[in-house]
């Protein structure tokens, strides 16, 4: 649907290396269609192996548990379509529960004025690692890397090494409550309505002419800036839509688990590999936002899969390594032939 | 060729499939061996069974000491002469800890610290953090001896590979080493709780006891492959192995909350009830239990830990509730003892500390409101210098 | 561009290296007055042996990591590579000397075939190095935390020497990282593979067009890397006196490396930079550990004082670079 998105706009003849051509079939590098069929197939083991998955309440009780690795993965496309990546998303989403808790202290009447206050915190973030990568010309790799270490060090310092404080059952209420009584569907999960606004959002954004900037900067910075394109500009925002995306996946979590220092950890890599997955190629330029969104959805399901066949958790994380290796793989292997 | 491309995405998810399927130990899809409790998988190769029988023996024999003061009692106690390393304060202690990166290690340092506070004999008090890496503890341990130390205290991050310089260190200085051992008899003593076995077989004894038979036990673990954890969960399966229960489940939380509730909530679907949770640590323990609340269905009975957090929620939703301890009060011991150490006082080695449990009858006495949520009740910290502000407490 | 390609290939140290080298004179001097004032000093024997001797494990790693990086590639699989020949080390071993060198062997072998699995990935697949490493890095995790409860294995007392032995105040490690580094300093410097490397990184495509062989010389990089890993994996096991399954991964060797790496001056993006550089780095990171340890500095507080070096340091890095093309522009015109 959205891979028409992918075509950048001023492709200039120096195409980064590796990429090669092809971007604009509908099975190279940038292209959906890979990781729909992925996805469709593990639908289709789940559904085997668990007849009622499709029953609506099971599903959108899927989906509800899938939304802040999704929201993630939109947040983190924004800045890996501009060639860049954000390290420091998995330590936000920690910095932010756990500041969450200390600041709600179980009140009520703190859940919206800190709730303001976390996406304001999510934005600043971003915007640091905007304006560090982009003004002061340091790479995002090592910009983020840094935030991160700084996040985790801060968080700990602040609270003495162990959260404090509590969620109140209203910021809780997102992540972990919905509309009762819907008809045929049961519960509509908040979450489930928030990940839809968020992915209305980012589909909107990248079909404005800053989702084209964007997608030019990131497939050419020189062409780019030479046509005219505030390359930092547009990088910054990709980093402050990170930011932001973090914060709410952070309020969901949160409000889904509770507080914990663990909420955040690996996070960055998940949702990296969920972008990948989706057909979005390292170092900008190409691919879609839905792919990027359904590359998490993908992940997400796989991982549910594993978990319904029973593999022990040892040996989850290597064959997660070797699907991910054997999707991108494919998708990349078309380039060639 | 562009038609290959679906072709070889198929090959791929069924090879990857296969290979998933082929490890299955879903109790449905390949009933595994063993006695009536299915489902628990194979023995791990790391379950010793002598120190299986140990533990579970220490659980009932009684302790020697303060009757209020469990970090200073001792199981079966084998006394050790320690004339030799007397010496006249004030002392220079050494510290050399694993890591604080976690809230179970940073109650427990912060027991140590005040602890230290205590005794005025302590003039200096040098602690190295090795960050949960091995090779900067055997160099801070290299370190601390260069300072001068009179006693050193160890808490290992790992057991076998900090062996050879704890050796160097014994050359030296009298060396204390607790909650994780090393593989060698030179400390003066090695002091630990009862230990994981004990832990892991107290909380699946309970679910025997309180789940009907033939109730669906889901056992949740945090991750493979660290001793102590599979040690619990190495006790806790010979206990249901023995027992009529059916362990629906062996699921990795990687000791986060919303992973937890994530596999709680599809097992509740799967199996429709899940009458009983066992866990390897409690830091998840109120994840698990919301998972049922969420589903619009009854607690079962539930293995926790001594957290706060959980602790409360036991108390305000009447859990039928176990919370096996780990005690964080053993980082107060290793201070008492260096001092009776360099006084020539005889001390307990190995000093093994009572491990209470905390059960419905004496739930009371550890819910401590205003203490935060990840807090270890079984700290022994509340006559401590400093309580209850400096564990993050109101 | 392509006249650039050709200066990097003769010349493949360059300027931005330098600043590391002042950053550690300015380290030590602010460090070692912040200990002497706590009462303590930074230049005691004992403080500086340690500082050395962790200063040599990452190093190792870190040496590595910096050609996979100057040849536009990285590899984040190193610490479960350390864990895995960490391991294939001590149980080899197995506490005997004559198995000793089968167990180098072993390591070597394991770690060049990783290598390879990542190099083959990168250039036959063309999946993104990043993924690539990332996966491969997974594997070996699953297998790790499969087999293993915790150490196993044990090695020889003669296999200790390595991790414990010191010439005078040098550790036998630390001579063991410079050796490492400086067979990779001749390798970029004086080699055709050296200024391959230097060229593709540079600009791979400029390289290949130029008869560079690119795919070649990045599977063969990758196997130098991963060969570093595998050296450290050995230092480790002699070290730990056994195989251990998450010394790697705890230690945070993949991150750290890379941050070693770019603390050196070597350009994330590939074609700049050097191993001198990266000595530098890996140098400073443990000079500010050492001083943090002796002021008993809260591990957190630590964690964000690095993370902003790190930034920061790479910023002057740009800047400089920046200055100096400006200048070079200025020149010309």
């Amino acid at each position: 649907m959205s891979t028409d998105l992918a075509t950048p706009t001023g492709s200039a003849p120096a195409v980064p290396s590796g990429l090669g051509g092809g971007g604009r079939s509908g099975w190279g590098p940038g292209s959906i269609r890979p990781v729909l069929i992925i996805l469709v197939l593990l639908l289709i083991a789940v559904g085997i192996r668990q007849p009622d998955f499709y029953d609506p309440p099971v599903l959108l009780a899927f989906l509800k548990r899938a939304a802040p690795l999704i929201i993630l993965a939109a947040g983190q496309y924004f800045v890996i379509v501009a060639g860049d990546f954000d390290l420091s998303v998995g330590s936000l989403v920690t910095a932010e529960v756990v500041i969450a808790a200390r600041l709600i202290d179980g009140d009520p009447n703190a859940t919206w004025p800190v709730i303001a206050l976390l996406l304001g915190f999510g934005l600043l973030i971003g915007l640091v690692n905007g304006v560090v990568t982009t003004l002061l010309q340091v790479p995002s790799f090592i910009t983020t890397l840094g935030m991160y270490l700084v996040l985790v060090g801060a968080v700990y310092t602040w609270t003495g090494g162990s959260p404090r404080g509590a969620l109140s059952e209203e910021f809780r209420l997102f992540g972990r409550r919905g509309i009762d009584g819907v008809p045929v569907l049961g519960q509509l999960p908040y979450a489930v309505l928030v990940l839809a606004g968020v992915a209305v959002l980012a589909v909107l954004a990248m079909r404005s002419d800053f989702g084209k900037v964007l997608l030019a900067v990131g497939d050419n910075p020189r062409a780019a800036r030479v046509t005219g394109a505030r390359t930092a500009r547009v990088r910054t925002i990709a980093f402050l839509a990170s930011g932001l995306a973090a914060a709410v996946a952070a309020i969901l979590l949160g409000g889904f688990g509770g507080v914990s220092f663990q909420v955040g950890q690996g996070l960055e890599f998940t949702a990296i590999t969920a972008v990948v997955l989706g057909g979005v190629v390292l170092g900008g330029g190409r691919g879609s936002v839905a792919g990027a969104m359904l590359g998490a959805l993908t992940l997400q399901t796989l991982l549910t899969l594993l978990n319904l066949l029973g593999v022990s958790g040892a040996l989850s994380s290597a064959v997660q390594g070797l699907i991910i290796l054997a999707a991108v793989a494919v998708g990349t292997l078309r380039r060639r032939t | 060729m562009r038609r290959s491309t679906p072709f070889l995405l198929a090959v791929c998810t069924a090879v990857a499939v296969g290979v998933v399927g082929c490890t299955s130990d879903v109790p449905g899809a390949s009933p595994s061996a063993g006695p009536s409790g299915a489902g628990t998988g194979e023995t791990s190769k790391f379950f010793v069974q002598a120190d299986h029988d140990n533990e579970l023996a220490l659980r009932t024999k009684s302790a020697t000491g303060p009757a209020d003061k469990p970090w200073e009692q001792a199981l079966d106690p084998k006394t050790v002469e320690t004339a030799k390393y007397k010496k006249a304060g004030p002392y220079h202690l050494c510290f050399s800890n694993a890591g604080v990166g976690n809230p179970w290690r940073q109650v427990g340092f912060k027991n140590m610290q005040a602890e230290v506070k205590l005794h005025p004999e302590i003039k200096t008090f040098t602690v190295a953090d090795a960050e949960s890496k091995d090779d900067k503890q055997i160099s801070d341990i290299t370190d601390l001896l260069g300072k001068g130390c009179d006693a050193l205290i160890v808490s290992p991050n790992t057991t076998a590979t900090l062996t050879p310089a704890v050796e160097q260190a014994c050359a030296k200085v009298p060396v204390i080493v607790f909650d994780r051992g090393v593989n060698t008899k030179c400390p003066v003593t090695f002091i630990n709780p009862i230990g994981g076995y004990a832990f892991g077989a107290t909380g699946a004894e309970f679910l025997v006891e309180k789940v009907k038979p033939k109730g669906k036990i889901l056992a949740l673990r945090i991750l493979p492959g660290v001793d102590v954890l599979e040690a619990r969960w190495g006790a806790a399966k010979v206990v249901f192995d023995k027992s009529d229960l059916d362990v629906v489940g062996v699921e990795f939380t990687d000791g986060d909350a919303a992973k937890t509730k994530t596999i709680v909530s599809n097992y509740i679907q799967r199996f429709g009830d899940i009458d009983g949770i066992w866990m390897d640590a409690g830091a998840t323990a109120v994840a698990a239990a919301e998972a049922f609340e969420d589903a619009g269905k009854p607690f079962p009975a539930i293995v926790g830990e001594d957290q706060q957090d959980f602790l409360k929620m036991w108390q305000d939703k009447k859990l039928t509730a176990i919370a096996p301890t780990y005690p964080t009060y053993q980082w107060r011991t290793p201070v008492i003892a260096a001092l009776k150490i360099l006084n020539g006082e005889a001390v307990a080695s190995p000093w093994k500390l009572p491990q209470p449990t905390i059960t419905q009858d004496n739930l009371g006495q550890y819910v401590q409101a205003d203490m935060p949520p990840l807090h270890y009740a079984m700290c022994g910290c509340a006559t401590l210098p400093g309580y209850p502000k400096d564990w993050g407490g109101k | 561009m392509s006249t650039d390609t050709v200066r990097r290939l003769r010349l493949p140290q360059l300027d931005a290296t330098n600043g590391v080298w002042p950053a550690l004179a300015v380290a030590l001097i602010v460090g070692g007055t912040l200990v002497a004032l706590d009462g303590g000093s930074l230049f005691t024997e004992s403080s500086m042996i340690s500082l050395l001797q962790r200063a040599a494990g990452l190093g190792i790693v870190a040496v590595g990591q910096t050609i996979a990086i100057l040849a536009g590639s990285l590899d984040l699989s190193v610490a479960y590579v350390i864990s895995l020949t960490s391991l294939v080390a001590a149980e080899t071993m197995a506490g005997s000397d004559g198995m000793v060198l089968p167990a180098i062997l072993a390591v070597l072998a394991v770690s060049a075939a990783i290598g390879l699995l990542n190099g083959l990935l990168i250039t036959k697949l063309r999946i993104n190095a990043f993924i690539a490493t990332l996966g491969v890095g997974l594997l070996i995790k699953g297998y790790l935390e499969q087999g293993y409860a915790g150490p196993a294995g044990s090695v020889p007392t003669s296999f200790q020497h390595l991790g414990y032995d010191r010439l005078g105040p040098v550790p036998l490690s630390f001579l063991l990282f410079a050796a490492v580094a400086a067979a990779i300093w001749f390798t970029l410097r004086s080699t055709r593979y050296g200024h391959h490397l230097i060229a593709t990184g540079g600009d791979l495509d400029v390289a290949r067009l130029s008869g560079v062989r690119t795919d070649r010389v990045l599977i063969r990089t990758h196997v130098i890397c991963s060969l570093c890993a595998g050296i450290a994996g050995l230092y480790l096991a002699s070290r730990l006196g056994a195989g251990a399954p998450r010394v790697g991964a705890e230690g945070g060797y993949d991150l750290e490396s890379i941050a070693a790496v770019v603390l050196g001056g070597t350009v994330l993006a590939g074609g700049r930079g050097g191993v001198t550089g990266t000595v530098g780095g890996v140098l400073l990171l443990a000079v500010i550990d050492g001083v943090f340890n002796q002021l008993e500095v809260d591990s957190f507080f630590k964690q964000m004082v690095r993370g902003v070096v790190i930034v920061a340091a790479v910023a002057v890095y740009a800047l400089r670079l920046r200055r100096t093309s400006d200048r070079r522009k200025a020149a010309v015109a």
